[in-house]
């Protein structure tokens, strides 16, 4: 396990699904590890009744079928799946509505989902998921990208309450990958994933939602900003550092 | 029940030798530059199985060493040899034309085992030395200004035996620039290969040159750069000093608006490119206003009613 996770360390970014099916097949007894310690990219089902996409993930998967949100129903159907409890529900629908206004004020486009269930020790855990395909063919506004996404997972663990305060445990992983591809320039492709942990003690008193709302904002801007700046950023100084750009180098001439 | 699924997955997958074979070489031949001794560490703990881990390290290590135009330390301290396509004497032998000799080479050690010096057949004729040593010359005294650990060789790639003018030949310039930082979690590297055809009929010199350039950074995280592009100029046959210039004008020229254009492409990130993925702040440019999201529902409903909802 730890010689996997050393892999997929290294392994380009771009690459995880590959790489992931890949050791899979090499450690089929490691499986169930493997699917929850590495983050893959998204998939997406299509939920007829509403019209409307949903992500899966471990959370909302049983056997071989995803619930959605919306409709509430597995995709393909199955019997005597796990449901959320009614009031779980109520707070799941909510944070769906919510969640995908938050998405769309950020990422103009893009899909989300979010599930919650029930754990051990009466509190509960919410999945909140964002895929974004930046690209010029998919949501990409500005055109610029050839290729482009952007998938956020935000999984928070909402210990019981107690004199009304709660634990959040948020756990978030950010995988993204753009291209950019013109003749005088060729290709540019940056791809990457970063996972990030946070944890606070909150009043319940402005709901669940709204603490977990504003940790992952806060969380979703941390990540997209150490991103940009430090992860982009290094990768750009090794390029300076293999080839320091002219006004570095005393040139021949001058 | 998650046991009997790992089970049957465990049978539906058992997985042959050459199959092994084939995904412990895809580990090791997306290794970025200069991490494929801890891939085949991690790869070799994964497979549990000597016979299979070396065959795909056999096969995979020449084709990395090759792509990523790794630098070998020559034994008698004669300098450093290039392991490319284009010095290829054999699977384990490789040119190096600026000392001719040939370096024997392990690649899984990625080491220079013995050096030997080069047989006639495998130079190039006096005539095409001459061009081939001068564009050497000129080349080497660029990548020293441009690249602080910058390697390069000039090779003769068709028509080695061409004795005076009157006959196409064809060099090609290799430059491999590579940093290896663990410690600092970074790792990166610069490859260019520029085709040199010397077509006699037209009395031109084409060049075709093609960039690579990859870096890593991997401190708590996972994120990789990978850029490439190629580009195409000519010029005039001249003598082989004057040749040597020109081309050499021509490869530096290429090579710096191409690190220009990365640098522009790294200049427009956060505020076009990485805002069509998930932009620094909301439309609205103010927080989420997550204290008041009955406003939404409120405007849901009206919208409901108004039946221009989605």
């Amino acid at each position: 396990m730890e010689a996997a996770m050393g892999l997929m360390r290294r392994i380009p970014p771009k690459h995880t699904e590959t790489a992931l099916s890949a050791l899979l097949s090499l450690l089929p007894h490691h499986s169930s590890d493997l699917l929850s310690q590495v983050d893959q990219p998204l998939q997406v089902l299509c939920d007829m009744e509403y019209g409307k996409e949903f992500i899966l993930c471990e959370y909302n998967r049983d056997a071989d079928s995803y619930r959605s949100p919306w409709s509430n129903k597995y995709h393909p159907p199955l019997e005597d799946a796990p449901q959320p409890s009614p009031e779980l529900r109520k707070l799941e629908v909510e944070a769906n509505e919510v969640f995908a206004i938050y998405r769309d004020q950020y990422y103009e486009g893009g899909i989300s989902s979010v599930y919650m269930w029930e754990d051990e020790n009466e509190g509960f855990v919410a999945c909140f998921l964002i895929k974004k395909d930046g690209s010029k063919s998919g949501h990409g506004r500005r055109g610029y990208l050839q290729e482009g996404a952007w998938d956020a997972i935000h999984v928070i663990e909402v210990g019981p309450e107690e004199e009304g305060i709660a634990q959040y445990c948020l756990t978030s992983t950010v995988m993204l990958t753009l291209t950019t591809d013109n003749e005088s320039s060729g290709s540019f492709n940056l791809s990457g994933s970063i996972r990030r942990q946070m944890s606070m003690k909150l009043s319940v008193s402005d709901g669940h939602l709204c603490n977990m709302g504003k940790m992952i904002e806060e969380m979703e801007g941390k990540l997209r900003n150490s991103l940009d700046q430090v992860y982009f950023g290094k990768t750009k100084e090794m390029v300076c550092t293999l080839r320091p750009p002219a006004e570095l180098v005393t040139l021949p001439d001058s | 029940m998650l046991e009997e699924e790992e089970d049957s997955l465990e049978s539906e997958t058992e997985l042959t030798d050459e199959q092994k074979i084939e995904i412990a070489k895809w580990f090791l031949l997306n290794s970025p530059a200069g991490e494929i001794q801890y891939v085949a560490k991690d790869v070799r703990a994964i497979l549990k199985d000597e016979n299979v881990y070396r065959k795909a390290a056999e096969e995979a290590f020449p084709s990395y060493n090759k792509s990523h135009l790794i630098c070998l330390e020559l034994p008698n301290r004669s300098g450093d040899v290039l392991v490319t396509s284009f010095g290829e004497v054999d699977k384990d032998e490789y040119l190096d034309p600026r000392t001719a000799q040939v370096a024997i080479v392990d690649h899984v050690k990625q080491a220079c085992k013995e050096v030997r010096p080069a047989r006639d057949e495998e130079l190039p004729s006096a005539f095409v030395e001459e061009y081939r040593s001068a564009m050497d010359a000129e080349i080497m005294k660029y990548v020293s200004e441009a690249y602080p650990k910058g390697i390069c060789s000039v090779y003769c790639t068709k028509g080695k035996d061409v004795e005076d003018p009157g006959s196409d030949f064809e060099l090609v310039v290799v430059i491999s620039a590579a940093r290896h930082s663990p410690q600092n979690f970074c790792n990166g590297s610069w490859r260019s290969i520029w085709n040199i055809e010397f077509k006699d009929e037209i009395q031109s010199v084409e060049v075709r040159g093609k960039m690579q350039v990859g870096a890593h950074y991997f401190e708590e995280g996972n994120v990789q750069l990978d850029a490439q592009h190629e580009c195409k100029d000519t010029t005039l046959i001249q003598s082989p000093d004057d040749s040597a210039i020109s081309l050499v004008n021509i490869i530096r020229h290429h090579e710096t608006e191409y690190l220009a254009s990365l640098q522009t492409s790294y200049l427009k990130l956060p505020d076009t490119t990485f805002k069509d993925l998930r932009r620094k702040l909301p439309v609205t440019r103010t927080l989420f206003p997550w204290h008041n999201t009955a406003q939404f529902s409120l405007t849901r409903d009206i919208e409901k009613e108004l039946g221009i909802g989605k």
